[in-house]
């Protein structure tokens, strides 16, 4: 894998473009990027003839978490078929392997100990040594992978924050031992809850040891949203620049740009997925805010949102198109009446859609994100958007 | 036809359908009037449109489900009444409404109301609605309002009795519709009365017109009914039994969930061509199947695309004059040992295809007329035939 920052936002902001050279292709993934996230490797709910027609290479970046497969085939099955690419008839995509997620294998702290991480799965809870998951890692054959880390919420005591600290870098150290690239393909998880000091402690510690990025973990755990702004900065400033950071379970459209801001490359979340099952489509118009830009002009006419919920019964007769310039297949084949339908009579059709269309949607976000780098105006893009976001919410209760 | 109930082939998109051949599916009346209701689709220009599908569709008379899914279903020369699900109160189901509600919908094809018993009933009921469905089909014609663009399709009826079936094939050739469906069956009777009601359907149709059994089903139903002369089916099998973890196999079915699969790295069927047999093995859907929405839309996948293979199949063997063979070699695989079912053995005989080859010495294996055929075989890891 080789990365490489190629445009840093001017004025002193710490947004950047870069390339993540990585797979057999050689493909560059441009960043900051989105990994999609999956069920056993797969997406929840496009099947991989409908995840060839998204938007490319954007969408070969998925999120893979071997704890899916504890119960799943075993280890020698894995092997002999090839590893997780083969296995999941996706030869080209880049799987980025990490062991919690935020649906089926949430990081169970307190019954994490000394010999490993706890996870809280639909299996029932399980506790993964280094040694069990670098096992897992290894058959598996990911393309990158996150350490085995402890990840606290942020209301644990000191103490236990401290604690979280030192474990993960111990098993950070434990799993470059055990793997057999020592660390190549390695993303060191850094944690440290909402304390500033633990969290520039492990910073500066994660980046002494040989790993090729950053997985900036203990996020989206309850910590107070105004203090996770410093907190990420902190993280950020101890960081090497030339080498990629991914902060986890930061999903919504502030949040991506707040850590954009602070200099994050990747991000990994479940958003799509959490809107998808809540029956939402994502509508927000994304040229529109890059056609203001050019203007420079700012538009107050709060009439624009985010999303759509298409359980709604104003969408009963609703013959148009999710979003109207919208390439993806939803969009040029189907209507908000028949979405209103699936959702009505509960089929499966309807979370397939609203999938590939809000994946489609929320990586054409991420396009726009970099173009506004490049062009040197994201901070008038991330302004843009959260008052509009603010306008219509206002506008929505007047 | 796949069964897109509500308007969807559970877990495909129309494209997927179009990739693995599929002409034509099949609404529920009584589930789209429910909801969302004919007069939306109608608004909204028609199924077709509504659903973006652009082959054919086919809408049953909402009958069988008004009698099988609620309670108080009672039937009258009027029509079926029953118990709303929504509010409970009284409706009534006339063949003037389900003609009026399948005009809305706009499919290709429409049914007829039909007085519809179940085969394991006798007595005069029958006979009370075999003559019913005769006088509802007048009904139907009559109320009729887009015969350019819609073909209402009768249903024979008349239980297991040769001579009401007769009665009622003469009276539905005399109305000289574009179609006709096969009904009453696929409903627990035994095996050998079900095809001896269909041949002698067949016979009685006229050759120039669609023959469509309703409700049929597994792939050696149809090669037999096909063999008999029947040209349509309609099952809700292959995308049910997917959602439980059963995939079909030409060697019968091939059971996902049990243990063994979960270190068989083949794919379900070798002979398959479809996607999901291109890229995944069996090891993998084991621990999708049933347990992840992905699983049930891989196995539907597969197993509807096993049909359409059926099909096309079915179809090119008789196009090039080889339908014999074809049928030998599919009840070769399905029954290695040689044991084919009686029922099946008769309605060859009657069909005119020799399958003796395929057949081992019929003293071993006599069933009685009663007893019901081995389901199909399930096929084991090693793809052995269990003892």
């Amino acid at each position: 894998m080789r990365f490489a920052v190629t445009k840093v936002c001017g004025g002193g902001g710490k947004a950047r473009v870069g390339a993540l050279h990585i797979g057999g292709g050689g493909i560059a993934i441009e960043t900051p990027a989105l990994l999609l996230s999956t069920r056993k490797g797969l997406p929840s709910f496009v099947s991989c003839d409908h995840l060839a027609s998204l938007p490319l290479p954007d969408s070969l970046l998925l999120h893979v978490c071997p704890t899916h497969f504890m119960e799943g085939p075993p280890l020698k099955t894995i092997s002999n078929i090839g590893g997780l690419h083969h296995m999941l008839g996706l030869p080209d995509h880049i799987l980025v392997a990490a062991a919690g997620d935020s649906i089926e294998s949430l990081p169970s702290s307190e019954a994490t100990n000394k010999f490993g991480a706890s996870f809280d799965t639909p299996s029932g809870r399980r506790l993964v040594k280094p040694s069990d998951y670098m096992e897992l890692v290894s058959c598996m054959k990911p393309n990158l992978w996150a350490s085995l880390a402890d990840e606290v919420p942020a209301w644990v005591t000191d103490k236990r924050n401290k604690i979280s600290v030192d474990r993960t870098l111990r098993w950070l150290d434990a799993c470059i031992a055990l793997d057999a690239d020592s660390g190549t393909n390695g993303f060191g998880v850094i944690v440290g809850g909402s304390s500033v000091e633990q969290r520039r402690l492990c910073a500066t510690e994660v980046s002494k040891r040989n790993v090729s990025g950053f997985w900036i973990g203990g996020f989206g755990l309850g910590e107070n949203i105004e203090d996770r702004c410093s907190l990420l900065n902190a993280v950020t400033d101890c960081l090497p620049p030339e080498k990629p950071r991914l902060v986890s379970r930061l999903g919504l459209p502030e949040e991506v740009l707040e850590g954009v801001a602070a200099g994050i490359d990747l991000f990994d979340s479940t958003y799509i997925y959490q809107l998808t099952m809540g029956g939402f489509a994502l509508i927000f118009p994304i040229d529109m805010v890059e056609r203001e830009i050019q203007n420079g002009t700012f538009n107050n006419d709060g009439g624009d949102s985010t999303k759509i919920n298409l359980r709604a019964s104003t969408y009963r007769k609703d013959t148009s198109r999710l979003v109207d310039s919208c390439n993806c297949f939803t969009c040029q084949n189907h209507t908000r009446a028949y979405l209103n339908h699936l959702l009505n009579v509960h089929e499966m059709l309807a979370q397939i859609l609203l999938e590939i269309h809000n994946t489609h949607h929320y990586l054409h976000f991420f396009r726009s994100i970099r173009e506004a780098i490049k062009v040197g105006k994201f901070d008038l893009f991330r302004q843009q958007f959260v008052k509009k976001r603010r306008a219509s919410i206002t506008a929505a209760v007047l | 036809m796949p069964v897109g109930t509500q308007g969807t082939i559970k877990g495909l998109t129309t494209d997927q359908l179009e990739d693995i051949g599929c002409q034509i599916i099949l609404g529920n009346t009584y589930h789209l009037e429910l909801r969302p209701g004919s007069q939306l689709i109608d608004d909204l220009g028609g199924l077709h449109k509504f659903m973006n599908w652009k082959r054919a569709l086919l809408t049953d008379s909402g009958g069988f489900q008004m009698v099988s899914l609620l309670h108080l279903a009672d039937i009258t020369e009027e029509g079926v009444t029953f118990q709303s699900p929504v509010d409970g109160k009284p409706m009534l189901l006339t063949p003037e409404e389900s003609i009026h509600i399948q005009n809305n919908i706009g499919a290709d094809i429409i049914m007829a109301l039909d007085d519809v018993v179940k085969t394991t009933i006798t007595g005069p009921r029958i006979e009370e609605a075999m003559y019913r469905t005769l006088r509802w089909i007048d009904r139907c014609i009559a109320a009729h309002k887009k015969p350019d663009v819609q073909n209402l399709f009768g249903i024979v009826q008349g239980g297991l009795d040769p001579v009401l079936r007769d009665i009622c094939v003469k009276g539905l050739v005399e109305r000289n519709l574009p179609g006709y469906a096969i009904g009453g069956l696929a409903g627990g009777e035994d095996k050998d009365s079900f095809w001896r009601v269909v041949a002698q359907c067949t016979a009685g149709l006229p050759e120039n017109k669609p023959r469509y059994v309703m409700g049929v089903g597994y792939p050696l139903d149809i090669v037999v009914c096909s063999a008999l002369g029947a040209d349509m089916y309609d099952c809700v099998y292959p995308t049910r039994t997917a959602r439980f973890g059963t995939a079909l196999v030409p060697e019968g079915v091939l059971k996902l969930k049990q243990n063994a699969m979960a270190t068989d790295e083949r794919p379900i069927d070798p002979t398959c061509s479809c996607m999901v047999c291109k890229k995944y093995t069996r090891a993998y859907l084991h621990c999708l199947v049933t347990k992840d929405a992905m699983g049930s839309q891989l196995l539907s996948y597969h197993n509807l695309s096993f049909m359409m293979r059926l099909s096309r199949d079915l179809h090119m063997s008789i196009l090039e004059g080889r339908f014999p063979e074809f049928v030998r070699g599919f009840l070769r695989v399905q029954f290695p040992k040689g044991d084919v079912p009686q029922w099946v053995r008769n309605a060859m005989e009657v069909a005119g295809i020799d399958i003796s080859e395929c057949c081992a010495s019929t003293k071993c294996l006599t069933p009685s007329i009663d007893e019901q055929p081995p389901l199909p075989i399930p096929v084991e890891a090693n793809g052995g035939v269990p003892n």
